[in-house]
């Protein structure tokens, strides 16, 4: 009998009768947040990266404020480059930079798929805009633009939306903060291996 | 680089626990650090009103994993086959070690990079690979400082817990070159500055690695999606640039849908680190053309977890997420910290598994833990996923106490027929308690009994008894027909309520 047969064959044996209880979902599925983009600026500003509020108008102004003098910037295809500022020399990841190349640049810049207001949680799928995992992960320095609709209130919520980008397959990165450890005597320092600096552009809508 | 360091031959629990006791600078570090997480985890907890119907839904879930295991290993086998990546299965340690071995063998790697992993440390990962000739680095800060001290891990999450920044600079300034970029010499003891040096230690493998090899907390059934939470992005790093990913994953790490993290990635955090979130989980669902690794192996491992899964009352501990909660609360486990449990699985959740898993009855080290308990509660108290971690302890209890029947009979079987002959007789009880008030003077100091000779001393060694007082219930009740005769000038006065009844 080969491994799977054996392991299926004990799970059977172990006989487990169901509880014969439906699973209660009496969670909360939404949160009724007053305000959740405000709470959502509030909690990443918890965990020490920095958040420029801005009008779509103002994007490329926050975004240069946001990389902080940093020049060599990777941008991934599919970036809005209205919302880039002029001064900068602009990466692309095409054809794809090697792990080395990548550590040799300054920052990067990406969107955003969602942002979750009570964990202040920047959500990336990787598609369009945002490039491949490791673009966001070499680099020291990540600014993050999101917008005000990608907001969402809590957990529940998230996984619901970024339901369709898993079904499709896509790998997810789920960033609250930038990099962090408390493995000596649990004192929180930033910065271990992940960006060592998270910035945050949130983009109100044009109505409000 | 030589790894020797192992949880073979640590002496039983009560032996490890009393060297672990004198020793004041672990306890002070535990205390400290049980105490800063316990804290911060009951604050995000609160934050939550519906933190209870998470609990019991994130039970619920793991419930159904166990009620529908063989159809769920199933279903995730063949999501995981569509999305590309190969599903292999491992009965026990030695199994899933071989597995790993092949694929870095036929990749031609004399290395791995590695993501902290409770699975891997429990099957002895490491040691394995190293015998194979290949060298593995760990990569989470802790596990890294435990790695190059040649130690043993002591908590779940934070497993270098027990060492303090001085210790810490001292492993990375002798040990750190002898494997690859050394620390600098005037490296300061400074946790950021510590943080710093690990970074530029493992920046060059990370770039440079082939093959990393990670666990991971959920795979979703339905999709075929692997998560793992994490905080210093060494996950993100193994996870995403090597060309090869090996993942070794209990099979009880099934969630059925991806709906079902939104329970679990609420718990988990906060009830781990006391956050709100972790800094980063990364999910991948097999392949992704262009992005991280291009060929991903899941080992499904069993090494006792479907015997675990057979016993009715044992089974809940399969709900458990390694939050380590548990842990952090636990009366036990924060005077005497985790190389005293003998095992990967340290601590209350520690108590229950290692014992389920190695199997009762199979070594006095793992027969004594579940006795390593005072069966306080406070872990059931705060489990995400309600594990009654007493009920189970107390299940094991008889379990070995049943595996330990027949042959002569022990001094536990002795002492109790000895009671049931004291007790049996009012008048038996009473001499005995005349007795004892006499006795045990001689053994009182400041109103407890320290240590008496043996066997008793098995008792008293870990205990302190109250002393008995001078006169017993039933003697105060005969010599006062039960209060109502008024005594002049009493030697004994009235009895202490409560204290004379046994």
């Amino acid at each position: 009998m080969n491994a799977r047969e054996e392991i299926l064959r004990r799970v059977k044996a172990a006989q487990v009768t169901p509880t014969g209880h439906p699973i209660r979902r009496d969670y909360a599925r939404t949160r009724d947040l007053p305000d959740p983009v405000g709470l959502f600026v509030e909690r990443v500003e918890d965990y020490e990266a920095t958040v420029i509020r801005t009008d779509p108008g103002g994007v490329a102004v926050a975004v240069a404020k946001s990389l902080a003098g940093a020049r060599r910037v990777v941008v991934p295809a599919g970036f809005n480059t209205s919302w880039l500022p002029e001064d900068i020399d602009v990466v692309r990841d095409e054809p794809p930079l090697s792990a080395a190349d990548l550590d040799q640049v300054e920052a990067v810049v990406t969107g955003a798929v969602v942002g979750v207001a009570v964990t202040g949680t920047i959500v990336l799928d990787h598609t369009e805009g945002q490039g491949r995992r490791a673009l966001t992960l070499v680099p020291d320095l990540h600014v993050c633009v999101i917008t005000a609709e990608q907001i969402v209130g809590d957990v529940p919520e998230a996984v619901q939306r970024l339901t369709p980008c898993v079904k499709r397959g896509r790998p997810l990165t789920w960033i609250s903060g930038p990099s962090a450890t408390v493995d000596i005597e649990l004192i929180r320092v930033h910065g271990v291996h992940g960006p060592r600096t998270l910035r945050v552009v949130l983009v109100d809508s044009p109505t409000s | 680089m030589t790894h020797t360091a192992t949880f073979l031959g640590i002496p039983p629990f009560p032996i490890a626990a009393k060297e672990a006791l004198a020793d004041s600078q672990l306890r002070g570090n535990m205390h400290l650090a049980t105490h800063t997480i316990r804290t911060k985890r009951a604050r995000v907890a609160a934050e939550l009103d519906d933190w209870e119907q998470l609990r019991v839904a994130g039970a619920a879930i793991k419930d159904d994993v166990m009620a529908n295991m063989g159809r769920y290993l199933e279903q995730l086998e063949e999501s995981l086959t569509a999305a590309g990546a190969t599903v292999h299965w491992a009965r026990d340690a030695a199994e899933a070690n071989q597995t790993v071995i092949d694929i870095a063998r036929r990749h031609a790697v004399d290395e791995v990079v590695k993501v902290k992993s409770m699975a891997t440390g429990e099957i002895g990962l490491n040691t394995a690979l190293e015998q194979a000739g290949i060298s593995v680095w760990e990569t989470d800060l802790a596990e890294l400082i435990v790695q190059l001290g040649d130690d043993l891990p002591s908590h779940i999450l934070v497993p270098a817990i027990h060492r303090n920044r001085s210790e810490v600079r001292e492993i990375f300034l002798r040990e750190m070159g002898k494997v690859g970029m050394p620390a600098e010499p005037n490296l300061s003891d400074e946790p950021a500055e510590l943080a710093g040096a690990a970074r530029l230690h493992l920046r060059e493998k990370f770039l440079r690695a082939k093959v990393a090899v990670s666990g991971a907390n959920f795979m979703v059934a339905e999709t075929g999606t692997l998560v793992v939470v994490e905080s210093e992005g060494n996950g993100r790093m193994c996870l995403t640039l090597p060309e090869v990913l090996i993942s070794v994953v209990g099979i009880e790490k099934i969630v059925p849908t991806w709906a079902g993290l939104e329970v679990f990635l609420q718990l988990l955090p906060r009830s781990a680190t006391g956050e709100r979130m972790n800094p980063y989980t990364s999910t991948w669902t097999g392949v992704t053309p262009g992005d991280g690794p291009q060929e991903v192996h899941v080992i499904l491992l069993d090494n006792a977890r479907t015997t675990v899964l057979a016993d009715e009352v044992g089974r809940q501990a399969l709900r458990c997420i390694r939050c380590s909660a548990c842990l952090n609360v636990c009366p036990v486990y924060e005077r005497v910290g985790g190389h005293a449990y003998g095992s990967i699985y340290p601590g209350p959740i520690g108590a229950i598994l290692t014992p389920m898993l190695k199997g009762v009855g199979t070594s006095t080290s793992t027969d004594a833990l579940p006795f390593a308990s005072s069966l306080c509660g406070a872990c059931y108290e705060v489990c995400p996923v309600r594990i009654n971690i007493p009920e189970v302890l107390v299940h094991l209890r008889e379990q070995v106490v049943d595996s330990h029947r027949g042959g002569v009979p022990g001094t536990l079987l002795t002492t109790m027929k000895g009671a049931s002959w004291l007790l049996g007789g009012g008048w038996r009880l009473g001499l005995l308690q005349k007795a004892a008030g006499l006795s045990t003077r001689v053994l009182w100091k400041q109103g407890v009994i320290g240590r008496m000779p043996r066997p008793l001393s098995r008792w008293t060694d870990a205990r302190d008894i109250p002393a008995p007082p001078k006169e017993s219930f039933r003697a105060w009740w005969a010599r006062t027909d039960g209060g109502r005769k008024k005594v002049v000038g009493s030697p004994h006065g009235t009895p202490r309520n409560g204290t004379d009844q046994k």
